[in-house]
């Protein structure tokens, strides 16, 4: 009697959570009694990360420096030949009266050494509300998108990874400006390109990156490269494969981005 | 007040090795240690540690896994009932039979969370998912050993 009430207990949680999204508080809640085991696991794993470093010689430090350094010059020169083409594209704006885009605020969160269930693909941040981290927030690396934020707890937070079959994000072609919804593939760790007829032009090695079409995401990050384009005349759409550009499996640092939202042109002067 | 101390030092335990990073090759491997533990005492102590407690350590299972609220909770229940439910019984199985009786249990533990990823999402394709059942099968023997020795340690002191 006791098991029956409780599989259907279980079976309405499921259902809420999946349709209603009307437990989120309750989540939130048991996450945050949950986040000092998460941080208990995390510990050592980077503690044995931290003593390797400190065990790593004087010279291969002096050289990784003098490396990072000729590495932040390139960076930087590039970042200059940016801020002249920022503003340039912010004046065009302005003569076609379309709103601009200034870059938001950023901030580095560690990722926590936690796995999670093979059947889905997410991580765990070390930042939550307490940092102003929100639900919807769009986390990159270096490489490209990751994912977006899905759960916040007080002190760490949940990210869906792109690759996830639960993700989608509006992506556009660099190429030729084609916009498509890329969805997680399965279990393969690769993205799949949503509902392209079979005759677009779309080849092996574009690079797509996010549109800014559903506000979640900012304009213009990479988020995959197409490796495989598959037409098959059984079906009404091409199947496009991609592998994300963002380095979903492997890293320890991520960026939370706080994307401001369009703003007016006088205002993205000053 | 024992009782529970060891109930949830034992528990802790399995929850830090479910969340323990993995090698990209191992992650299917990984051995449903949640549910041994509960198994583990649904047998040794079923008064204390029955379906509720299943149920309540599978949701914060899946606050801590990331996957659909309630569905391990779900899994955990059916499995923890058939184990209370014969539970006089499976305490006196010498350890092979014993451990093939846990087998059908986690199998059916895998089965539900297989069928509710079927409902909501693709199913995995791999047939590795299955091998979860077999370790968790094999390290059983060591589940009952650390636990027992755990029990009478503190019960002594």
């Amino acid at each position: 009697m006791r098991a029956t009430i409780l599989i259907i207990l279980a079976i309405a949680l499921m259902v809420l959570d999946k349709r209603f999204a009307a437990i989120t508080e309750l989540r939130a809640c048991l996450s945050m009694c949950l986040a000092p085991v998460q941080y208990l696991v995390s510990w050592p794993v980077q503690l044995i990360d931290n003593v390797g470093q400190l065990m790593s010689t004087h010279d291969a430090l002096i050289k990784e420096n003098l490396d990072l350094k000729a590495h932040d010059l390139l960076l930087q020169a590039e970042v200059q030949r940016f801020v002249a083409v920022e503003s340039e594209n912010n004046q065009l704006k302005a003569l076609l009266r379309s709103s601009a885009q200034i870059q938001g605020k950023m901030e580095i969160a560690q990722l926590l050494a936690v796995d999670s269930d093979p059947l889905v693909h997410q991580v765990v941040l070390d930042k939550g509300s307490s940092d102003k981290v929100y639900v919807g927030q769009p986390v990159l690396d270096a490489g490209g998108v990751m994912g977006q934020v899905i759960q916040v707890g007080l002190t760490t937070s949940r990210v869906l990874l792109i690759n996830d079959p639960k993700s989608g994000i509006p992506v556009q072609n660099t190429r030729n400006g084609i916009r498509a919804i890329a969805m997680g593939d399965g279990y393969t760790g690769q993205l799949r390109l949503m509902n392209i007829a079979q005759t677009a032009d779309i080849h092996p090695g574009d690079v797509f990156v996010t549109s800014g079409l559903g506000e979640n995401y900012p304009e213009g990050y990479p988020v995959g490269r197409v490796i495989s384009v598959l037409h098959d005349p059984g079906y009404s759409f091409a199947t496009i494969k991609l592998v994300p550009n963002a380095h979903l499996d492997q890293g320890r640092q991520v960026l939370l981005v706080w994307p401001n939202r369009m703003v007016g042109v006088s205002k993205a002067r000053v | 007040m024992r009782n529970g101390l060891i109930l949830t030092i034992s528990f802790l335990l399995a929850f830090i090795l479910t969340l323990l990073p993995m090698p990209e090759w191992a992650i299917w491997m990984r051995p449903a240690w949640v549910l041994l533990v509960v198994i583990y005492w649904n047998i040794a102590a079923p008064d204390q540690i029955s379906i509720g407690a299943a149920w309540l350590l599978g949701l914060l299972l899946d606050v801590l896994s990331g996957t659909l609220f309630g569905e391990h909770a779900l899994a955990m229940t059916i499995a923890s009932y058939f184990v209370v439910k014969m539970h006089a019984r499976i305490k006196m199985f010498p350890l092979v039979q014993q451990g093939l009786c846990i087998l059908l249990v986690v199998l059916l533990y895998q089965f539900v969370i297989y069928c509710v990823q079927g409902f909501i999402h693709e199913l995995p394709k791999t047939k590795l998912y299955w091998t979860s059942s077999l370790v968790s099968m094999l390290l059983w023997p060591w589940v009952v050993g650390v636990l027992r020795n755990l029990r009478y340690r503190v019960r002594m002191a």
